[in-house]
C-alpha cells in the first residue's frame, strides 16, 4: 500500500484533534483530542521512517508516547483538582480571569 | 553503523547536577519532617543552581562541543544562555525562597477544613522547589539541544513543572489553578503543533539533527511543502513560549492567575530558553530559508507591538499590565531576530542575533525586579496586584519604589536604562546598511514605544504622587532586599556601561556563527 496514505491519515487526524480543542468545552475531551494531535505526529513519524527505512522516526515514536504519558499525569493531576474545587470540568465555567 | 554512546560528563554536568538536585529534593519531601523541609529544600535548590554554574564555569571556553551522541551541542551561545538561566533561576529561587506564598496542600479542596487544618498545623508542602529545579534543568537542555528529539523533551521538561507551579497559589486558589489548567491546555496544544512539524522538518530531510536538517535545506532537492509545513508548524511551538501574538492568549491569564512568585519564573528564564531555542533552530537548522521565516516574523512582530501596547493601557490589574508588556517586548526582540539576513547576505547576523539576545536578557533581569517588587507587597496577608495597590508606595518605601521605577523606566526605553540601549540596539540592526525594507517597521516600533511609554510612566505617577491607601510599611527579609536592590542596581549600571554585556553576546554568537 501506498506509504503516502498514512501520511494523509495521519494529517486527517491531526485536523480532528486541533478542531476539537477548539470546539470541544469538556476539559477532559480537549485533553484527549491533544493526545490525539500528538499520536498524529507519531503516525507522521514513523511513516517516515518506513519511507526512508531509517530507525530514528520509529525512535521517537517512543519517546513521545513517553512524554504524552507525563502529560497526562501532569494534565489530569490538574483537571481532577479543578473538578473537587468546581464539580465542573468545562473550560467555560473556568473564567474567572477576565478576558 | 553503531558507534559506542559517549556521553561527556563533563559537558552535561550542570543539566545533570540540576537533575540531580531535583531528585534529591523529591526525596526530601517525602522523608523529611514537615517543619524543616523548606529551609532544606530551599538550600538544596540554591546549593544546586551553585554548583551547576560552577561546573559550567569549568567548561567555559568550549566552542563547540558535541554531546550525549550528537544530541547536545555545546557551544558559546548555550553556554553563555545556561549561565544566564543559572543566574536568573539563583535569584528567582531566592526571591520564592518563602513558602508563605504557596499552597498548604495543593490537592485540598479550595476553602476546605482539610486545607484550613493544614495551614494551621504548618504541615506544608514545599514541592514547588524539586518542580523548579525540574523546570530549570529543561531550560539549560532547551539552548543546547540539537536534534528534535532533545528539543521536544527538553520543551516538556521545562514546560511540565511551570503548568503546576501556575497552580499552587496560597491565596485566590480558583485563580490559580484556572491559570494552571488553562496554561496547561493552551501548552500541551502548541507542543502538539511542535512534534507535528518535527516530524515534517524529519520527513523533508530525514534526519533529526538540525545539522542533518540544515544539510538537506542546502542540498534542496527533496519535498519543499514538508519543509515549509515543518517550519510553520515547529516555530508556532517555540514561539508560544515566547509568547508573541498570535500565541499569546495565555500570557494574560497564567500572570495574573499565577502565584506572583510563579509568574516571576514564567516571565523570565523561560523566556531565554525559547529565544535561544528559536535562534538555533532558525539559525542553526533553517537558516537558508531566512527569507521565508523572516517575513512570517515581520508579522508576529507587528502584531505583539500592535496588541501587546495597546491592550496594555486598558489593564487595571498590574500582573495583566506587565503581561501584555512583555508580549509587546517579545515584539520587540522578534525586530532583532528578523534583520540578520539580508538578500542572503549574513555578514550583519553577528550583531543583529546578539542584539536580541541582549535585549532578552535585560528584559528578563528588569521583569524580575519588577515582579520581586509586586511579590513584596503581597506579603502583608493579601495578593497585591491591581496598579492602584501601588500608591504612594514612595512614601512607604522609597527603595522599593525607586527599584520598581527603575524597571518602569528601563521598559519604557529611557535613557540612560538598559531598556534603552537593548531597543537601540535592536533599532540599529534593524537599520544596518544593506538592510531594505527596515525604515517602516522602525518608525512603526518606535511608535509604540511612545504609546508603551504612557502605561509604564503612569504606574511611576501612582507610586510618587498618589496618597498611600494604607501606612504599612513594607517588610521584607534581608537577603530579598539586598537581591532585588542588586537587580535594580545591574539594570542602572548596565545602562550605563552596556559594553560589556554586549561583547559577551557578540562573541558568544560569532562563536555559533563560526565566521
Amino acid at each position: 500500500m501506498n506509504s503516502a496514505n498514512y501520511l494523509y491519515l495521519s494529517a486527517m487526524l491531526f485536523t480532528i484533534g486541533a478542531v476539537g480543542v477548539v470546539i470541544r468545552r469538556n476539559a477532559i475531551v480537549v485533553f484527549m483530542c491533544i493526545e490525539l494531535m500528538l499520536n498524529a505526529a507519531n503516525l507522521a513519524f514513523v511513516t517516515f521512517a518506513r519511507i526512508n527505512g531509517t530507525l530514528d522516526g520509529q525512535v521517537i515514536a517512543f519517546f513521545t508516547m513517553v512524554v504524552a504519558a507525563c502529560e497526562v499525569v501532569v494534565g489530569l493531576a490538574i483537571i481532577v483538582t479543578i473538578f473537587r474545587s468546581r464539580r465542573s470540568t468545562s473550560v467555560d465555567d473556568a473564567s474567572l480571569l477576565k478576558r | 553503523m553503531t558507534d559506542t554512546p559517549i556521553l561527556q560528563y563533563s559537558f552535561l554536568a550542570p543539566i545533570l547536577i540540576v537533575l540531580g538536585g531535583a531528585v534529591i529534593g523529591v526525596l526530601v519531601e517525602a522523608f523529611v519532617a514537615t517543619k524543616r523541609r523548606a529551609s532544606i529544600q530551599l538550600s538544596i535548590a540554591l546549593f544546586t543552581i551553585f554548583v551547576s554554574f560552577i561546573s559550567l564555569l569549568r567548561i567555559r571556553n568550549l566552542t563547540s562541543a558535541k554531546a550525549a551522541f550528537n544530541s547536545v551541542m555545546i557551544d558559546g551561545p548555550a553556554i553563555f544562555m545556561q549561565g544566564t538561566i543559572l543566574l536568573i533561576a539563583f535569584f528567582a529561587v531566592m526571591i520564592i525562597g518563602d513558602v508563605d506564598h504557596f499552597t498548604a496542600q495543593a490537592s485540598a479542596v479550595p476553602g476546605s477544613e482539610e486545607e484550613k487544618s493544614a495551614v494551621q498545623t504548618g504541615r506544608q508542602q514545599t514541592e514547588v522547589f524539586p518542580l523548579t529545579l525540574f523546570a530549570v534543568a529543561g531550560m539549560l537542555l532547551f539552548p543546547a539541544a540539537s536534534d528534535l528529539i532533545t528539543l521536544f523533551v527538553a520543551l516538556e521538561v521545562l514546560s511540565l513543572p511551570l503548568y503546576l507551579m501556575a497552580g499552587l497559589s496560597r491565596r485566590r486558589r480558583l485563580f490559580s489553578q484556572e491559570a494552571a489548567l488553562k496554561y496547561f491546555l493552551l501548552g500541551a496544544y502548541s507542543s502538539a503543533f511542535f512534534l507535528f512539524g518535527a516530524a515534517f522538518l524529519y520527513g523533508f530531510s530525514y534526519s533529526v539533527t538540525l545539522a542533518g536538517i540544515h544539510a538537506a535545506v542546502i542540498g534542496g532537492t527533496a519535498n519543499n511543502v514538508f519543509l515549509l509545513i515543518g517550519l510553520l508548524f515547529v516555530s508556532l511551538g517555540l514561539l508560544f513560549k515566547v509568547g508573541a501574538v498570535p500565541f499569546h492568549a495565555w500570557t494574560p491569564d497564567v500572570y495574573q492567575g499565577a502565584p506572583t512568585a510563579v509568574t516571576l519564573m514564567i516571565g523570565g528564564a523561560p523566556k531565554l530558553a525559547a529565544f535561544a531555542m528559536t535562534m538555533r533552530l532558525l539559525v542553526d537548522g533553517l537558516l537558508p530559508l531566512a527569507i521565508d521565516w523572516q517575513q512570517m516574523l515581520v508579522v508576529l512582530s507587528v502584531g505583539s507591538l500592535f496588541i501587546g501596547n495597546l491592550a496594555a493601557i486598558a489593564q487595571t490589574n498590574l500582573k495583566r499590565m506587565l503581561a501584555f508588556s512583555t508580549i509587546a517586548q517579545m515584539g520587540f526582540m522578534l525586530i532583532g531576530l528578523l534583520s540578520g539576513v539580508s538578500n542572503g547576505n549574513t555578514l550583519l547576523a553577528a550583531n543583529a542575533y546578539s542584539s536580541a539576545m541582549f535585549y532578552v536578557i535585560t528584559y528578563v533581569l528588569t521583569t524580575l525586579a519588577s515582579f520581586g517588587v509586586i511579590l513584596l507587597l503581597a506579603r502583608a496577608g493579601f495578593e497585591s496586584e491591581e496598579i492602584t495597590d501601588l500608591a504612594g508606595l514612595n512614601q512607604r518605601s522609597p527603595l522599593y519604589a525607586g527599584v520598581m521605577a527603575v524597571c518602569l523606566f528601563s521598559l519604557a526605553g529611557v535613557p540612560p536604562l538598559v531598556g534603552f540601549y537593548a531597543k537601540l540596539s535592536v533599532l540599529q540592526a534593524l537599520l544596518a546598511p544593506g538592510q531594505t525594507g527596515g525604515l517602516i517597521l522602525a518608525i512603526f516600533a518606535v511608535m509604540m514605544s511612545l504609546i508603551g511609554a504612557f502605561y509604564y510612566l503612569r504606574i511611576v505617577k501612582v507610586m510618587y504622587f498618589d496618597q498611600p491607601l494604607t501606612a504599612t510599611t513594607v517588610s521584607a527579609p534581608q537577603d530579598v532586599k539586598v537581591v532585588l536592590t542588586l537587580n535594580g542596581a545591574l539594570i542602572l549600571i548596565l545602562g550605563l556601561v552596556p559594553g560589556g554585556l554586549m561583547t559577551l553576546c557578540a562573541q558568544s554568537i560569532v562563536k555559533a556563527l563560526g565566521t
